[in-house]
């Protein structure tokens, strides 16, 4: 009766650790089922390559869409990663012990805060702030990249502290040892063990970049054209699906779900090379 | 040239590098500084920008029951919430705890299972919300027939959370001290027992934690529940004879997706300043809440 009622659980708690095994094949399945035939309808250098979207008349091109998210990735970057790194070398190596406590639940709140409120102080703040500055309508590539480059912040910073931590002391006592200042120690001798690490952080942060939709919309302008300014505005592969998708119908409709693919598709590669990043971390 | 003349140029050569070091050393420290500095700044501008130009705008009219178009109420969305929280819980939280039970307490070492979930939960960790929205739609609101519904949102978000809760989960059973388990067995308590009455209890806190982290994004989502549980204002019922009851199978809005219709609408600034603040203040405390029970953890 007993090893009955263990059996069971047994394949209760095995049922429950396969759901997200089930979930990943699930999420795969619905979205290459459901978007690959739009593909191929399309024509897929035409889906992938096309330089215009104008589902009236029934071209989906999306090329723009694909420039426009790596364009506002790369700038999140510019904006996120030195700050992010410099902010994680702070908080590792850098903080004196008061002011510690207070600082990390405030990174952990940043990175609760959610996308909405980020992009509506997009809105109201960085748009505005960009119209003031560089004229025209505000709504931007640049002012994209900024609030990208903030809302990757505590990504970044999060994993590259541990990183940092992650190096053993003797790697600074060392260099100090030697007669390096604190300063040197921690720049050349502790930064770039940590370096396979903070690397990992920064891809972490270029998946949420490119992925992140609700304050892009806000503040990206949303113009389904490739940006030839930094001022101009600009249309990622999640704006287009958010969009669009409430009154899309047939192929328009199929057309947004394929852009979930190739979207998809990006996030999958990030995240291979997280995982190899990760492991060579482990290795060395 | 004289020794002292050599002496001298030396002298003054170890000067000028030692000079330059000071300045490295300077101008990094400002620089780790700055950046700690602007961090902050970024994140203290943005709670008091909210608070100060969305206090003024709360009113207890945003706060009754009926929304309508002339009073965009946000109590029936902070209703929603609630419910879509409690729901998307009843399903992620048995399964990731379960879950992480398997993987920490029943799983032999070099299993190979174990690494397939760890590697699919990872996967799904990095799966943007956007994506989930689509895939909720596909499956829940299109396949299963469910449409834009409370319950499409509920399962798109338990699937979301999952990870999470299940990386919580795993790290607190995983502190639990091997002498707890031991001893359990040592009394002649079967694995089963082990589990449930001497590990969950002291790896309450540390799930718990994990679990109000997990409450925070559902506060917090929107595009993953715009097109699964939908735009529409107001909570969903249906009426039993006479009984207003809730409605799971009907489209309701969210605060954060209330928030985002206000602002699409464009007529109602001052009600989505308002709304942000609720939605920030809501944020906060759970954030707060979930860093005290994780600190009263690590204590003891």
């Amino acid at each position: 009766m007993k090893s009955l009622k263990e059996n069971l659980m047994h394949g209760v708690f095995l049922g429950a650790a396969c759901v997200s095994i089930l979930a990943v094949a699930l999420i795969c399945i619905f979205l290459f089922a459901n978007g690959i035939p739009a593909i191929i309808e399309i024509g897929p250098l035409k889906f992938l390559g096309g330089m215009r979207w104008k589902p009236l008349n029934d071209i989906y091109g999306i090329f723009p869409m694909i420039v426009g998210s790596i364009y506002v990735t790369a700038g999140a970057i510019i904006v996120g990663v030195p700050i992010g790194i410099l902010c994680a070398i702070f908080m590792a190596r850098f903080c004196p012990k008061k002011i510690y406590p207070v600082l990390k639940p405030m990174i952990e709140l940043m990175a609760g805060i959610p996308s909405i409120v980020y992009g509506f102080f997009g809105l109201v703040v960085i748009v505005p702030l960009m119209q003031d500055i560089f004229g025209g309508s505000g709504k931007s590539v640049l002012a994209a990249s900024i609030l990208l480059g903030i809302m990757i912040l505590p990504t970044i910073i999060g994993v590259s502290e541990s990183a940092i931590r992650a190096v053993p002391e003797s790697y600074y006592e060392g260099a100090l040892a030697l007669g390096d200042t604190h300063e040197r120690s921690v720049f050349r001798a502790v930064l770039p063990a940590a370096k396979s690490g903070i690397m990992a952080g920064v891809i972490l942060g270029i998946g949420r970049a490119i992925g992140e939709t609700m304050a892009v919309i806000m503040v990206a302008g949303n113009q389904a054209v490739i940006p030839n300014s930094l001022l101009a505005g600009v249309r990622t592969l999640t704006a287009n699906i958010v969009l669009e998708m409430g009154y899309a119908a047939g192929l328009h409709r199929e057309a947004l779900i394929a852009t979930g693919v190739v979207l998809f598709v990006f996030i999958l590669i990030i995240n291979l090379l997280f995982s190899l990043v990760k492991r060579r971390d482990a290795n060395e | 040239m004289s020794n002292t003349n050599m002496a001298a140029l030396l002298k003054e050569g170890e000067a000028a590098s030692l000079r330059r070091q000071r300045v490295v050393q300077m101008i990094l420290r400002v620089l780790v500084w700055a950046a700690a500095v602007i961090t902050v700044g970024v994140l203290v501008a943005l709670i008091a920008y909210i608070l100060i130009m969305g206090i003024p705008n709360l009113s207890p009219k945003l706060f009754e029951w009926e929304y309508t178009t002339e009073n965009v109420s946000m109590m029936p969305a902070i209703i929603n919430t609630i419910v879509m929280t409690i729901l998307s819980l009843l399903l992620a939280v048995p399964v990731g705890i379960f879950s992480a039970i398997y993987l920490v307490e029943y799983a032999r070492r070099g299993n190979k299972l174990v690494s397939v979930v760890r590697t699919t939960a990872e996967t799904l960790s990095g799966i943007p919300s956007i994506v989930y929205g689509l895939f909720g739609y596909l499956m829940f609101g299109v396949a299963f027939g469910w449409g834009y519904s409370m319950l499409s949102g509920a399962f798109t978000l338990a699937i979301m959370i999952l990870p999470s809760i299940m990386r919580t989960t795993e790290e607190a059973l995983k502190a639990v001290p091997d002498s707890y388990r031991e001893g359990s067995f040592g009394l002649g308590a079967g694995r089963l027992r082990t589990v449930f009455v001497v590990i969950l209890p002291s790896a309450m806190p540390g799930i718990l934690a994990g679990v109000i982290l997990g409450i925070g994004r559902i506060t917090g989502e929107t595009a993953a529940l715009i097109y699964t549980a939908g735009t529409v204002a107001g909570i969903p019922t249906t009426h039993i004879g006479k009984f207003p009851i809730l409605d799971v199978l009907a489209s309701g809005r969210t605060l954060a997706i209330h928030m985002y219709a206000l602002l699409n609408e464009g007529l109602y600034m001052e009600q989505a300043y308002a709304t942000a603040v609720v939605l920030l203040v809501m944020v906060l405390l759970i954030n707060a809440l979930s860093s005290l029970i994780a600190k009263k953890f690590t204590r003891s």
